[in-house]
């Protein structure tokens, strides 16, 4: 008779499922980065003069910066001369690309089929909108001039710079400056492509708008940057999705995503963050350093963000709110799941400036195998924030006695009149629970993922329905070879 | 039905049980009464296929399988089923999609199709009604929050709806009042039949003025030490179980 540790150990390997490489034709350009790689970046995108001078701008502050040793991460120290920055399939030249999805080289099609994404707007009958982006470009947006009826801008970044270039100038920055971090600096100089969405005054986005990032080509980084504006009283649900190869070395994923909402407009933005983990012995995966944040500038806006982290060999992520808006609200839903020897450190900030701004933080961190999953997260009150109101709830669950949860929560409070609630726990899958299920006759593979999933579902209800089933199975799968 | 024979159990070198026989055919109702550290929760483990034991020796038939080279879930498909002393909770997932996660993969090893949401939520009801439990046991997860009361119910309802050959219920009418004690009763009479037996592991005599046994046997220090019909029962109220140990000692 198997333990329960043993049989979490049995549990089929299935494989990363996204790990296949497609053969296309790409444009690469040499590894490293310097002025002229950004300079030749920018020119193959035919970019104006504003993007050029910001880039590099971008570029000597990243030079003068120094990469961040805080989080609870460790990884071989990165060469960033090593990196490709730039990589693009041949199809997607400038000038020469496909004028419409009928054009798109079949190859890629083939790719988004098999990651389960249509490109075919026909076949979609989901009203979800996709921008899908391969190592550098995006090779294509579906129901643009759909969108651009009702006034809705949903494009690749690229277009966005040639077509909306004051709405770029405007925003481009604004919620992440250059200097934030490392990592934004060097997404500042070398960013590649991404996606642009605006959403207009008074209008409520009537599809699920996406963004789905694959890396294909070897040796590259992909550093993209997302951009969403929601104007007064608008509403917009964005859904991000992302994997990578299967490889042994480890790539670099460094994006910046900016989000602004105006008076009263609401913004949710979902993320299932499968990039490939590294095998079980940890080698190769993605490395995903990513700055995420939003900007609750105007009254009673809301930006909620809701992250399924399952992939990456390492993850570095904390998606923010600054509640400047009175009445504002900022969520942060997450759940991180570490398995054999992936990393992650991730959690949120909440910065209270608003009078009676409220912030909501859930977290749930499974680890198992050698995962170590830690849960960083800060509330700071300023002294504007009259009223202010924050709940966090932290909680971690282990899987086997080799892994790790490590929770920071940081508190500053300014204003007394704040109202600040935090609460933490840490448990373990217990025989009993397993047992329990297998006296029912449930396998001992379904009982960890319901018991999982039971744990995640605070979580799991603040996603799109079909987004919900497409997690549920992905912690199921991340969970097999899992070892006690 | 189940037929056990010179059952030995050790569980951190002690010695639990030490050669038990017992021979139950189908349809037929054992009580097994004993005193605290008899071995009465152990023999429960034992056929449910619990892993904490050292060792086990001797020989579990079950409907001509060896029981003991089962896996649980595959002791829990063949048809035995353990309603608990107590049930564990398991925050987040719902009582009855877990339910129907059991249903079916019993039915799936039945070769039975599964049962839709529909299909089994109408089965689920009916079977609430009979139980009289209330509409909240749909929504809330595994026994979360439920009181003593509500997951002994609990048990018996998924014991209605796995349909079990052999049912051990392991002190279930611990922690009953006298109106839960007689609904959960009901519950297990309502199961009764020719082709289901049980086996009632209690400590006292008042679950079985609800559930008449066919059979009373007294387990103590890891064996049978007397047999007989339900009248045992009351005699043992009566004279209590250290008149069993004397007669062992003196007979």
């Amino acid at each position: 008779m198997s333990t329960p540790n043993q049989a979490i150990k049995d549990i089929a390997a299935k494989d990363y499922q996204y790990g296949f490489v497609t053969d296309i034709e790409a444009e690469t350009v040499a590894p490293g980065i310097n002025e002229d790689i950004i300079r030749l970046i920018s020119s193959k995108k035919n970019e104006p003069q504003f993007m050029l001078d910001w880039r590099l701008k971008a570029f000597q502050v990243w030079q003068k910066m120094k990469e961040p040793n805080w989080a609870n991460v460790h990884y071989p120290k990165i060469n960033y001369q090593d990196i490709i920055y730039y990589s693009a399939p041949k199809s997607m030249k400038p000038g020469e690309g496909p004028k419409n999805l009928d054009e798109i080289d079949p190859e890629l099609r083939k790719m988004f089929d098999k990651l389960g994404i249509s490109l075919n707007e026909q076949k979609r009958l989901s009203g979800i909108a996709v921008d899908a982006v391969v190592d550098s470009v995006s090779v294509a947006t579906t129901f643009k001039s759909k969108l651009k009826e009702i006034g809705v801008i949903f494009c690749s970044f690229s277009e966005a710079v040639l077509e909306y270039p004051e709405l770029i100038q405007k925003y481009l920055g604004s919620v992440v400056p250059v200097a934030d971090n490392y990592f934004s600096a060097l997404n500042s100089a070398a960013f590649t492509d991404g996606s642009f969405c605006f959403i207009p005054k008074g209008v409520k986005c009537p599809m699920e708008l996406s963004t789905y990032f694959r890396i294909n080509a070897s040796g590259t980084g992909q550093f993209e940057r997302t951009l969403i504006v929601a104007e007064e009283d608008s509403y917009v649900s964005y859904l991000e999705g992302c994997t990578a190869p299967r490889r042994d070395e480890n790539q670099l994923h460094a994006a910046v995503v900016e989000i602004v909402a105006l008076d009263r407009a609401q913004v949710k933005y979902a993320t299932v963050q499968n990039w490939y983990p590294g095998d079980k012995d940890g080698k190769g995966g993605i490395y995903n350093f990513v700055t995420k944040r939003g900007r609750c500038k105007g009254v009673s806006s809301k930006i909620s963000w809701t992250q399924v982290e399952t992939g990456s060999a390492i993850t570095w992520k904390y998606p923010s709110v600054m509640l400047e808006g009175d009445n504002s609200v900022g969520e942060f839903y997450s759940i991180a799941l570490t398995n054999h020897f992936q990393q992650a450190d991730t959690g949120t900030k909440m910065v209270h400036i608003g009078k009676n701004t409220k912030s909501t933080i859930i977290s749930k961190g499974i680890s198992a195998g050698r995962g170590q999953n830690t849960y960083r997260g800060l509330v700071a009150i300023q002294k504007s924030a009259e009223g202010a109101r924050n709940y966090s709830q932290c909680d971690s669950l282990l899987l086997g006695d080799k892994c790790g949860a490590h929770t920071f929560p940081y508190l500053q409070v300014k204003n007394e009149s704040a109202q600040v609630e935090h609460e933490a726990s840490t448990s373990k899958i217990s025989e009993d629970q397993i047992f329990y299920c297998k006296q029912r006759g449930i396998s001992e593979e379904d009982a960890v993922s319901m018991i999982v999933n039971g744990f995640c579902k605070d979580v799991l209800k603040k996603l799109p329905m079909e987004f919900a089933v497409e997690a549920q199975k992905l912690l199921g799968v991340s969970l097999e070879g899992s070892v006690g | 039905m189940l037929s056990i024979h010179d059952l030995k159990a050790k569980v951190d070198g002690k010695n639990i049980l030490k050669g038990l026989n017992l021979e139950i055919k189908a349809g037929e109702v054992h009580a097994i009464m004993g005193p605290n550290g008899a071995g009465k929760s152990t023999l429960s483990n034992v056929l449910a296929g619990r892993d904490v034991f050292e060792s086990i020796e001797g020989k579990v038939t079950f409907q001509g399988k060896n029981l003991l080279d089962l896996e649980p879930e595959a002791r829990a498909r063949e048809g035995v089923f353990l309603a608990f002393q107590y049930p564990v909770e398991i925050p987040g997932v719902g009582n009855l999609y877990f339910l129907r996660a059991a249903v079916n993969s019993v039915r799936r090893s039945r070769g039975q199709s599964e049962l839709d949401a529909m299909d089994f939520l109408t089965l689920a009801k009916q079977k609430m009604r009979d139980l009289q439990m209330d509409q909240k046991f749909q929504e809330r997860s595994v026994n979360e929050g439920f009181s003593g009361g509500e997951k002994k119910r609990n048990e018996i309802f998924q014991m209605a709806m796995l349909e079990p050959k052999l049912c051990v219920l392991d002190e279930t009418d611990s922690g009953l009042d006298i109106d839960a004690l007689r609904v959960v009763a009901d519950g297990v009479n309502r199961l009764r039949s020719s082709e289901r037996s049980f086996l009632l592991i209690t400590h006292y005599q008042r679950l079985l003025d609800y559930i008449v046994p066919d059979y009373v046997h007294v387990l103590a220090d890891g064996k049978i030490v007397k047999s007989g019909g339900k009248e045992l029962a009351l005699e043992l109220e009566k004279k209590g179980y250290q008149w069993v140990g004397q007669k062992e000692t003196n007979g």
